[in-house]
């Protein structure tokens, strides 16, 4: 029943980190960048939609409240893509961590300006209560956030298969001179990726600020949010929910099973072990080229 | 205008392109010596400490300026080389020799490191290192027995042959000592790129496709790439500890990693100047916004997280308008006057570029 308990808890945190990976994934996908401030857009959309529920803020009912946290985000993504990042379009992909980064650094001190350093929480409706079942407790939040998450990445694959724009997507990210020449536009589309990536950032926000409290570094949560898109092989949607899920429960595991001052290293050495051993993932999509 | 009319080969790997650029650098280097007599202690701390940053970003630039590798973790290894040189002179091995020895064993660890993980492409090996940054914190906790945990260890005077040589008490003596490991590293990075080497580097950063067709083991070159960047980081490690008189498990964290490859990015990647630029950026940047921060809103007035997100700003604006950096810039300049009034506006646009993907499904 313990591990029982363990796995269900491990499950609904890891959800939490593959809804981050998802972000990562998407634009990688797409654009073949890597966004290292994700889990600060995940931060922002947090408290945006604290900023547009909580009482003390705007005092919006939360089922307003949430689309509108998702439109701003996506509006949020597109407006970065189209100002900053299409001034490095072409360009190494070094250049976009490092922008990244930048401004994972840049968002956390605005948030921090904003809403204070303060940890706070969202007055969620989905905070409510626990659920019992047969001995394993699992709080309503938890079960939202699986369930949310199973249906966003279902409905990403399905987006990335079998819609135009999905195929277009993936087109503009495998060779971007071809794209152009069968019409697409890529840089459009590569601004819709980061408006969609920052839906998503927004929908994990929302989750995770129903979970518990949330402060300007929670984007640092990113980390282990990478952890599980490199384990699920950057470049697969459902790799990323399940590299999520598998940093997710191998956590309580070993804060329970392993000595202290071994458990928070757990995640990482994963990491480092899928790196060596299976270095594109677990659902690898790379192959070396040949010269 | 200098043209220089090269003959030979030799020619076109001399040190100093020609006699005016030796006397800028020879001036440079006897100001340096003679700082000491010139400025107050406080200030001669502040230079040592852009030294010390500077020997840092070589390290790093010799792989992502020089090789093309982002790596998110060299503050691991500025840790790994403080602990191995503090260690070593605690069980009794004198500084002259663990100094250096602590440089060869960052670099060793660096290159068993790098091993798996240089096989991987770019962001991959960025996401390894940040893994090993967190993880270095951790570790060194859990080695308490000999890297002291969390409660951290102090670096022990460095004796040279009976010299004694301390950071508070004789500023000028570290400042020497610190100089003169500078000029070690700049002149050791300045020889590798006129080396075979430093020249596979370059080519496995400008298209590894072609370095393979020009017959450079991809693999080997970017671990020896690896191996002497963290070495000469072990270095600047080393020196960083005595620098601070003490240090734990949170002084070489992720932040670190991350400025240090942000000083080099603002002070121009890929080249030596850069490092230099960047490193005066880093050590001066604090100080100027507490300055203005006083003058603005009164002093007093704490606002977390203003330097990152100042940094983080400057560096936004570098890459979308000056990718080049501090260096690039000055290099315009230069070349501005040096052609006037021939200099035209496009002569350093960047190429248009498009990407591809390495993924196949």
């Amino acid at each position: 029943m313990e591990v029982l308990q363990l796995l269900v808890s491990g499950l609904a945190n890891g959800c939490v980190y593959g809804l981050i990976a998802l972000g990562f994934v998407l634009i990688y996908k797409a654009t073949e960048a890597v966004n290292f401030a994700q889990g600060d857009f995940m931060m922002i959309g947090a408290f945006v939609s604290l900023g547009l529920t909580n009482a003390e803020h705007m005092n919006l009912p939360f089922w307003i409240a949430a689309p509108l946290t998702i439109s701003i985000m996506a509006v949020f993504g597109y407006l970065l893509d189209l100002f900053v990042l299409r001034h490095l379009f072409g360009q190494n992909q070094t250049a976009v961590v490092i922008l990244t980064i930048a401004m994972g650094f840049v968002l956390r001190f605005i948030a921090g300006i904003i809403w204070g350093h303060e940890p706070q929480t969202l007055e969620s409706p989905l905070a409510l209560g626990d659920l019992h079942i047969g001995g394993v407790v699992l709080g309503m939040a938890d079960v939202a956030i699986i369930v949310v998450t199973f249906l966003l990445t279902w409905f990403l694959y399905q987006f990335f298969q079998r819609t135009k724009l999905g195929l277009a997507m993936q087109a503009a990210s495998q060779n971007q001179m071809a794209a152009y020449f069968m019409g697409i536009p890529v840089k459009r589309v590569q601004g819709l990726i980061w408006g969609l990536s920052g839906a998503t950032a927004a929908v994990a926000g929302i989750l995770f600020a129903s979970k518990g409290a949330i402060d300007p570094n929670a984007g640092l949560l990113g980390i282990k949010a990478f952890a599980a898109a490199v384990i699920g092989g950057f470049g697969s949607l459902p790799g990323a929910l399940a590299g999520g899920l598998i940093v997710g429960v191998i956590e309580p595991f070993a804060a329970r099973y392993l000595a202290a001052g071994y458990s928070q290293i757990a995640p990482y050495a994963l990491l480092l072990a899928v790196l060596i051993f299976r270095p594109h993932g677990l659902f690898s999509q790379v192959r070396v080229k040949k010269v | 205008m200098r043209i220089h009319f090269k003959t030979s080969y030799q020619h076109d790997i001399r040190l100093f392109p020609d006699r005016w650029t030796l006397c800028v650098y020879g001036a440079l280097l006897a100001l340096a010596f003679a700082l000491p007599y010139l400025i107050g202690e406080f200030y001669l701390g502040e230079v040592t400490n852009v030294l010390i940053w500077a020997i840092a970003g070589l390290g790093l630039m010799l792989l992502t300026g020089q090789t093309g590798q982002a790596s998110l973790g060299h503050a691991a290894f500025l840790a790994i080389g403080c602990y191995a040189n503090t260690i070593l002179i605690e069980q009794g091995v004198p500084f002259i020799i663990a100094f250096p020895l602590a440089g060869v064993i960052t670099g060793f660890v660096g290159l068993l490191i790098a091993i798996p993980v240089l096989r991987l492409h770019g962001i991959y090996l960025a996401i390894a290192t940040i893994a090993l940054s967190v993880l270095a914190d951790d570790i060194i906790v859990l080695t308490e027995h000999w890297s002291g945990g969390v409660s951290g260890k102090f670096p022990e005077m460095i004796t040279i042959f009976g010299f004694e040589i301390e950071r508070w008490s004789m500023p000028s003596r570290f400042y020497y000592l610190v100089l003169v490991v500078t000029i070690i590293c700049t002149l050791f990075y300045r020889n590798l790129l006129r080396s075979p080497l430093g020249r596979a580097f370059a080519a496995v950063r400008d298209s590894e496709v072609s370095a393979t067709a020009m017959g450079v083991h991809i693999a080997r070159t970017k671990g020896k790439a690896f191996g002497l960047s963290c070495m000469i980081t072990g270095w600047a490690g080393a020196l960083m500890g005595y620098y601070a008189g003490t240090f734990n498990n949170e002084t070489f964290s992720l932040v670190i990693s991350i400025t240090l490859l942000m000083m080099i990015v603002i002070g121009g990647l890929g080249s030596i100047h850069g490092a230099f630029f960047g490193a005066v950026v880093v050590a001066f940047l604090p100080q100027a916004l507490s300055i203005l921060k006083d003058n603005v809103v009164g002093s007093g007035v704490a606002i977390p997280g203003l330097e990152t997100g100042v940094f983080g700003l400057i560096l936004i604006m570098f890459i979308l308008f000056e990718p080049m950096g501090i260096y690039g810039r000055w290099l315009k300049i230069r070349t501005w006057f040096e052609l006037f009034p021939f200099a035209r506006k496009d002569m350093f646009r960047r190429q248009k570029s498009y990407l591809k993907t390495e993924r196949l499904r």
